[in-house]
Order: C-alpha cells, then sequence, then structure tokens
C-alpha cells in the first residue's frame, strides 16, 4: 500500500509541473505590461523599469518560468500588490475558509448522493424513485448562485433561521456552533448540483450491479434484502461512484467561488475574483496552482481509496 | 431518424422540455421586432418598480430600466454565448480528438498527457485563470468556458476515433491512396458527427450555465449590456429590498437548463437501446407471483414440483420458458435436468426460490412443495429464511457468481450469520472447516482469499461450500461444472457425489452433458421447450432412450475408446418459446415425425418408472417397463 501510493505521488509529478506550464502559459497571454497595470498609466519609465525588474519581467519566458517554479518550491510565491502581503500567506488563510465549505459540501453531496440514488434503485419505478428523479432534475438544473440568493430571502431574511453571510459573527462568535450557523445555508447550496450527479450515477450504476449474478448468489444464500442492497450492491456500484466523487470534488470546490461571492464567505474563490477584477496577477497564480496541485492530491486520494475497496487494482 | 423522434416525442418529459426550448429560443429571435421598451435606457424615477406595474409587466431595476425587456435581451445574449460556446468547444475538441485518435501513437500520446493536464484543473478555476489572464468581458467569458470544455469533446472524440480508424473502409481509403486529410474529413467525420452532435446537446445546458456563472461573478458582459448572469449580479445588491429583480433572471436560467436537460435525458435515452427494451430493471428480491391455478399440497419427497409454469413478459411478447413442468425429488436422491440452453432447465430451478429475475420473469402456475409448504406463493419473509438454509444453490460461472470484492471466507460466514446466531471467531472456524469439507488445501490462508485469486475449480468449490453452509436438505446445482476445464470437472462432480453420499442431500442438477448426468445422477429427466419430454431412471434411459430428442442429445457424447462413430449435431434450432406450435415442440427438428405429432399437444405416457412425451417413441416404455 505504501508502495502503491509513493507510486502514486510520482506519478503526479509531472501532472503538477503540467499544470504550472499551463498557469504560466495562459498568464503569458496578458496583454499590455503588468506595470502599467500595476502603476496605472501615468508611471514614469523608471518605475516601471524598476517593477519589470522586480518581477523579473526583463529575462526571457522560459528564465521566467524557471524563476517562478524555483520560488515556488521554496514556499515563495510572490509578493500581491494589492493586498501588500505575501502571496502564500493570503492564500492558505483563504483556502482554509473554502476547504470548512468545500469540505462540508463534499460530505453532504456523497452522503446524499449515494444514498438517494441507491434507495432510486432499489424502488426502481415505486414512489421514491420518482420522487428522488424529479428533486435530481431539480436540482441539476438549479444555478448554486441564484439557489444560495432564494436560500437567504427563504431563511435568512422571511425567516431569521440562519445569518445571511459571512463565516462568523462579527460580535462575539468565532466558536463551532456560530461557524456551523454561518456554513449550514452556503454548503447547502453548493452541495445540491453535486448531490444530483452523484445521485443518478448511483442509481444508474446501482442497476447496473443488481442485474449482476452474485447479486443473484446473495439472494440465494438467504441475505436479507436490505443487505443486498446496502452491502453487496452498494460496495460493487462503489467501484464507479468514487470516480465520479474525485470529479465532482472538483465541480465543489471551484463551484465555490459562486457561493463565496453570495454568501460573502472568505474564500480562495471570492479571492481570485478580485485579484482578476484588480488584476493582481501574483495572487491569481498563486492561487490557481496552489488550489489545482490541491486537487490533484486530492485525486490520488480518491485513487488510494478505490484501490483499498477493490483488491483487483494491482498495487 | 423517425423512430428516434418518435421514441422522443413519447417521452413526455422531453416533449414539454422541447416545447418549452423552442418557445424561449423563438421568443429571443423575435425580440427585436417585438414591442419591448429599450432594454438600457435608465429612468430613476421608476426605480425598482414592482412586477404587474403600468407600462413594466415584470418591474424595473434599480436603474429604472424595463425589466421584461432586459432579461428577453439578456436571454437572447445568453443562449447566443451559451450555443457559440458549445459550437467552438465541440469543432475544436472534436478535431482534436479525431486528430489524436487517427494518427495514435506519439501525436496520440502527447496531445492526450496535455488534455489530461487540462483536466487536472477543477473545472471552474481554468476558467478563472483564462479570464484573470484575456481580462474581463463577455468575449473573453466565452473563450474561457468554451476553452475548459475542450478537454470533454477532445476525449469522447478520440475514443470513438480510435475505434473507427482501423475499420476496414479507412483502410481501404488509405490503399485507395487517399490523403490523411481527405480520410479524415470524407471517412471518419461523418461518422463521429452523431457523436458529436450528442455532447454537445448534453454541455449547451452547462456552458450556458457557465457562461452565466462568470458574468454574475462580474468578469462575463459588463454593463450596460446584460445577459442573465450579469443581470442576476447586479440585482443581488437588492436582493432582500427588491427580490423581484433576482428571481427574474434566476428562473429565466432555471427554465432553459432544465429544459435543455429534460430534452437531453429524452435524447440520450432514445438513443439508448437497452432502455428500450427495459432491460436495465432491476431484478426483484423475489420472482413475481400470478398464478391462476394452484395445485394442492402436501407434495411428495423433499422438493415436489408440480405443473409449474414460469413466462417471461417483454413488451407484448410473452415467451414461455417452463410450460407445466413436474418433478419430484426423494431425500438424499440426485435428479438430473438436462436439456439444450434455452429448454428452462434453469428458469425451472431458479423458480422454485423465486430467483428467476422478474421483471420481466412471472411465475404464472403450479407449485413447489417442501415440507408440506408450497414455496411459490410464499411471502418474501418466508422464502428468504429458506434460502440457503434449507435449500442452497450453486451456478454455473463461480467467477460472476462470487461477489468480487468480499473475501470468500467472509461470504462463507455470511451465508451461515444470515441464518444462524454464531459468534464471530466460530463463523471464521466454520468457514476454513468447510473449506476444507471441499478439499481447497491451506483453508486456513485461502479464507482471506478474494475470488479473482483463485482458480475456476477452487472458485467452484468455495460455491459447493457456501451451499453446504447450513446443511440444507436440497442443492440446486445449475450447470455447476460447465464452466471448468474437463480434469477440473471430474474433480467437482467427485466432491459433489462425495458430499451427496456422505450428507445425505438430494441434489437437482442442471445440464446438457450426458456424461455428467451417467456419472452423478439417480434418475433424469429431459427438457425440450419449456416441457418435461422424458423421465427414467439413468440407467434406463442410457440404455433405451424413448424420446427421440433423448436419443439424438445421447448421440451427441463422444465416448472414450468408443471407437470411430460420427457425432451427430441435431439438425435447425431449438424452438423460440414465443412462438411455440401447437404440437410437438421437438417436432420440426424431428427425423420420425408425422401428421398427429403437429395437430395437438402430446400427453405425457407413464408406464413403471418411466414416462415420456412422444406418440411414436424409440421404445415403447410399456413393453420394456424399468
Amino acid at each position: 500500500m505504501g508502495g502503491y501510493i509513493l507510486k502514486r505521488l510520482v506519478s503526479a509529478v509531472p501532472v503538477l509541473l503540467g499544470i504550472t506550464v499551463i498557469v504560466f502559459l495562459i498568464m503569458a497571454l496578458i496583454p499590455g505590461d503588468p506595470a502599467t497595470a500595476i502603476l496605472g498609466s501615468y508611471a514614469t519609465p523608471e518605475n516601471v523599469e524598476k517593477i519589470n525588474r522586480d518581477l523579473g519581467l526583463d529575462k526571457p519566458a522560459v528564465a521566467r518560468y524557471f524563476i517562478w517554479l524555483g520560488n515556488m518550491l521554496t514556499g515563495d510565491f510572490g509578493r500581491s500588490f494589492s493586498l501588500n502581503r505575501p502571496v502564500l500567506d493570503e492564500v492558505l488563510e483563504r483556502f482554509g475558509a473554502t476547504l470548512v465549505l468545500a469540505g462540508t459540501s463534499f460530505v453532504i453531496c456523497s452522503v446524499l448522493g449515494i444514498v438517494a440514488g441507491a434507495v432510486s434503485a432499489a424502488r426502481q419505478y415505486g414512489l421514491a424513485d420518482k420522487a428522488i428523479t424529479f428533486a435530481v432534475l431539480i436540482g441539476i438544473s438549479i444555478p448554486s448562485f441564484f439557489l444560495g440568493m432564494m436560500m437567504i430571502l427563504a431563511f435568512a431574511v422571511e425567516r431569521r433561521w440562519f445569518p445571511v453571510s459571512g463565516m462568523y459573527a462579527i460580535y462575539g462568535g468565532g466558536d463551532l456552533p456560530d461557524l456551523a450557523r454561518h456554513l449550514a445555508m452556503p454548503a447547502v447550496a453548493l452541495a445540491v448540483v453535486a448531490t444530483g450527479v452523484i445521485a443518478r450515477l448511483a442509481r444508474s450504476a446501482m442497476l447496473e450491479v443488481l442485474r449482476l449474478d452474485f447479486i443473484r448468489t446473495a439472494r440465494a444464500k438467504g441475505v436479507p434484502e436490505r443487505r443486498v442492497i446496502w452491502h453487496h450492491a452498494l460496495k460493487a456500484a462503489m467501484v464507479s461512484i468514487i470516480p465520479v466523487l474525485g470529479i465532482q470534488a472538483g465541480f465543489v470546490l471551484s463551484g465555490a467561488v459562486y457561493i463565496e461571492i453570495v454568501f460573502q464567505w472568505p474564500g480562495i474563490g471570492r479571492m481570485l475574483v478580485t485579484a482578476i477584477l484588480q488584476r493582481d496577477i501574483l495572487l491569481v497564480q498563486g492561487g490557481v496552482v496552489f488550489v489545482a496541485a490541491c486537487y490533484v492530491l486530492f485525486n490520488i486520494a480518491v485513487d488510494v481509496v478505490q484501490s483499498l475497496l477493490d483488491p483487483r487494482i494491482k498495487t | 431518424m423517425t423512430r428516434f423522434l418518435w421514441l422522443l416525442a413519447r417521452n413526455q418529459l422531453a416533449l414539454m422540455g422541447g416545447i418549452v426550448l423552442v418557445l424561449v429560443v423563438l421568443v429571443c429571435v423575435l425580440v427585436p421586432v417585438l414591442p419591448l421598451r429599450p432594454p438600457d435606457v435608465t429612468n430613476t424615477a421608476d426605480r425598482f418598480l414592482a412586477p404587474f406595474s403600468d407600462g413594466h409587466l415584470l418591474g424595473t431595476d434599480h436603474l429604472g430600466r424595463d425589466l421584461l425587456s432586459r432579461l428577453l435581451w439578456g436571454t437572447r445574449l445568453s443562449l447566443a454565448v451559451g450555443f457559440v460556446a458549445a459550437i467552438a468547444a465541440a469543432t475544436l475538441g472534436s478535431a482534436i480528438g479525431i486528430v489524436a485518435g487517427y494518427f495514435g501513437g506519439r501525436t496520440d500520446n502527447i496531445i492526450m498527457r496535455g488534455v489530461d493536464m487540462l483536466m487536472a484543473f477543477p473545472y471552474i478555476l481554468l476558467a478563472l485563470a483564462i479570464v484573470a489572464a484575456l481580462g474581463p468581458g463577455l468575449l473573453n467569458a466565452l473563450i474561457a468556458v468554451a476553452a475548459v470544455n475542450i478537454p470533454f469533446f477532445a476525449r469522447n472524440i478520440r475514443g470513438i476515433t480510435v475505434g473507427i480508424a482501423h475499420k476496414e473502409f479507412v483502410d481501404a481509403a488509405r490503399l485507395a491512396g487517399k490523403g490523411h486529410l481527405a480520410i479524415l474529413t470524407t471517412e471518419i467525420l461523418p461518422n463521429v458527427i452523431p457523436v458529436i452532435v450528442i455532447a454537445m446537446s448534453t454541455t449547451i445546458g452547462w456552458m450556458i450555465l457557465e457562461t452565466a456563472g462568470l458574468s454574475f461573478l462580474g468578469l462575463g458582459s459588463q454593463p450596460p449590456q446584460a445577459d442573465l448572469g450579469s443581470m442576476l449580479g447586479e440585482a443581488r445588491a437588492a436582493l432582500i429590498t427588491n427580490p423581484h429583480t433576482s428571481v427574474v433572471p434566476g428562473v429565466m436560467i432555471f427554465v432553459i437548463v432544465i429544459s435543455i436537460n429534460l430534452l437531453g435525458d429524452g435524447v440520450r435515452d432514445a438513443l439508448d437501446p437497452r432502455l428500450r427494451s427495459g432491460a436495465l430493471s432491476r431484478p426483484r428480491p423475489a420472482t413475481n407471483v400470478r398464478r391462476e391455478s394452484v395445485p394442492q399440497g402436501p407434495g411428495e419427497g423433499v422438493l415436489d414440483i408440480r405443473e409449474l409454469e414460469t413466462q417471461f413478459h417483454v413488451g407484448k411478447r410473452i415467451y414461455r420458458a417452463v410450460n407445466r413442468v413436474s418433478l419430484t425429488i426423494a431425500p438424499g436422491e440426485c435428479l438430473g435436468l438436462i436439456g439444450e440452453s434455452g429448454s428452462g432447465k434453469s428458469v425451472t430451478a431458479l423458480s422454485v426460490m423465486g430467483l428467476v429475475a422478474s421483471p420481466p420473469g412471472v411465475i404464472t402456475g403450479g407449485a413447489a412443495f417442501h415440507e408440506g409448504r408450497d414455496l411459490i406463493g410464499a411471502p418474501y419473509r418466508d422464502l428468504r429464511r429458506l434460502r440457503g438454509d434449507r435449500v442452497a444453490y450453486i451456478f454455473q460461472d463461480p467467477l460472476s457468481t462470487l461477489h468480487p470484492l468480499i473475501r470468500v471466507g467472509e461470504q462463507l460466514a455470511e451465508a451461515i450469520r444470515v441464518h444462524h446466531k454464531v459468534p464471530r471467531a466460530e463463523l471464521r472456524r466454520r468457514a476454513v472447516e468447510l473449506l476444507g469439507a471441499v478439499r481447497i488445501p491451506n483453508a486456513e490462508s485461502r479464507v482471506d482469499s478474494y475470488p479473482h485469486e483463485m482458480s475456476g475449480g477452487m472458485r467452484q468449490r468455495v460455491a459447493i461450500a457456501m451451499a453446504l453452509a447450513n446443511e440444507p436438505e436440497v442443492i440446486i446445482a445449475d450447470e455447476p461444472t460447465t464452466a471448468l476445464d474437463v480434469t477440473v470437472q471430474a474433480q467437482v462432480l467427485s466432491l459433489l457425489d462425495d458430499l451427496r453420499r456422505e450428507r445425505g442431500v438430494a441434489i437437482l442438477f442442471i445440464t446438457h452433458d450426458f456424461g455428467v448426468v451417467a456419472q452423478m445422477c439417480d434418475r433424469v429427466a429431459v427438457m425440450y421447450g419449456g416441457r418435461i419430454v422424458e423421465e427414467a431412471a439413468t440407467a434406463d434411459i442410457l440404455n433405451a432412450p424413448a424420446h427421440p430428442y433423448t436419443k439424438r442429445l445421447m448421440d451427441c457424447v463422444p465416448e472414450l475408446g468408443g471407437g470411430r462413430r460420427k457425432l451427430d449435431a441435431i439438425p435447425g434450432l431449438p424452438p423460440a418459446v414465443d412462438k411455440l406450435p401447437p404440437g410437438c415442440a421437438f417436432a420440426p427438428r424431428c427425423d420420425k415425425v408425422r401428421e398427429a405429432c403437429r395437430a395437438a399437444p402430446v400427453a405425457m405416457t407413464r408406464a413403471g418408472g418411466r414416462a415420456v412425451r412422444c406418440l411414436y417413441p424409440e421404445t415403447d416404455i410399456a413393453k420394456d417397463p424399468a
């Protein structure tokens, strides 16, 4: 198992490098020069030159890439000019908030999606199946940002069950129940689409599995139907559900940006949008590379879980 | 194509989605000629008018602009952008996929590595990065959304192209001297276009949503121009005081996306042939039973199957798989049930414990008595209690019949645990003991193996051990050795025979092999077209088969040291059980057939321990009684 994890980590190195190359190439597309963006149109030539030197823009692109990469590897993501603080500090702080939000959402959509899909399959064409299929259709069609806004109207304005926005109360908050109260609506709003997608897939995966011979064997042994569904069938269906969980994690992680805007959540998505509007390129670069790298590592974890579940995968 | 459209139209939800979508598109096309107020003219005196106010059907926004007008213009813009993005992504992505799939080798490798890299990004993050580089703006948002979706198309289309690139017609074109470009455009492209269209129809909703999302974030369309996303984004500031400005564009996005999804699902269902026949239905825990007549008990022996009728209802067709079959098994007896594939022998066996996949299977008549109880009508709870405990099964292919992800020891233990309360440690001991009993070496370590780590013969021994776990009275073995090679087959058969004699368990042994019957069974019943056509003690049937079918079936078996003999296959095919002839089902293939055989159903003639369903039997069973 340790060997397998190591092997997957090593194989992730080229992917991580590829990510840095892609981000670097995209940023190299930027029209105009960053110095003007930072200093404005009326900057003196001396200052422009100084900025360019500071940012290393006087060097050729390949050299700039390796300098940037080398700096990142030593933990230096540069300095955000709009916030005037190290990019990494800001990214880490904001990513923590996003992780709380996206992590909670991921748990919600995985559990709810799988359970809904399995129930739907077990009761195919029954009332529960129809109700779930209908709810799923609504769920995957509603834009999360619109849903979030409607939730604010319904549950924070009409009924004051939850706070309108933010991560903690400004006065006297900061403890776990306070966080939970602030987290509830955004986490649910973010989870809805992914829940629907996972439920759909889980349903069809379960239907495929329920027709297989070993399900008949389990029934022939006298295994109670409940256990046939939730143990035998679900275990086998998980093999095709887990990779989709990995993909959906990506959607939840990046889709958090909308929810962070709607609910004023101090996460990395909102940071990126602000940085883009202020053309704070180093902050965008750093944030994107950091989140993408985390996602690559997360997918390795997904593969490891998959190999634990399925002994047929050569580890 | 017409069939496809018909299927699509029959799906009411898809039809509804299609109609709504067409209406929305139509309105958007007509927007410039509709009598609408100008969308961008501000009038701060009329800010935030409520819907249905004078002259403003949907009210006005924070700058006093007419919401209806802005909504329709915005919808037009959103649809256009989503559509263009989908076309762009589909064209570029498909081009990349076709090139990669057609040329293969290093080209493929490099391209797909790049695609994998792009896919390593969380979806929206990449779009954000692209917009960050290009700057906010609707065109840039469009480019970003299209770019992010390119890998999806590239990957799908590459897969299809790889399948086509080595087909004969492509080779033929190459030999005819066509260049790569000509082959790509005239041979490959026409074959992948349907796939591209389907992929596009499923992603266009996403793309509309994603561009709306970027506009919502302020990174897409810039004021005063507004698509649905930026309308929603601008309205957010007044969400609490004037929610209607948010609700209007939000609902519109929802309506568009849901109708695209409905239509997309309909398209997919109409194109997926597996869904048409309803084959994706999951089997219920017990076969449906709808009997018109029920034979009276209590029945004889350990298992008494009487007048069993099992059918498959697929659409309007009815397949009579089992047609009034009666079989009796005495305690400790081994009864063989033999026939070609499709004769209904497996369905007979599965019907006993309600294991026929249902839908489409239905038991329409008969009974199966076990200890005076009719199993066919028994409620699921009672059936479950007997399954694997009193009546156990062994199935054909042990690779697919064992759970691939559960250790064999656990699967064995479970067979016991679902019927009897046994402590954990004891369960493991019993599992090891059972594996030992079926002569698996190193049983102690083998309990922790997974099925894929064992050989076919070994797996079938596990299956046998599982059937023995609760010492049942009857084991129903459905072709337990068919999937095994000959030497392993012999071992498994002798094991089964020994266990039967040691433990006195009765076996219903299903096979298509007379050699196996000769080795295992006390009595044998021959099945054809869903009916029993002959029944007798094994020795009698081997010495003097009565039914012509039995005789032909026996001629198919090669005999070791039997000298040179022509091995005859039976001419013709087994009957289709949805179109059975009125008379003898074997008549079309029988060389002794006469007029009477085809006229009416043939009854079973009984004499002593023998029975045959034939008007002109090979052996007169009355003269040659058992």
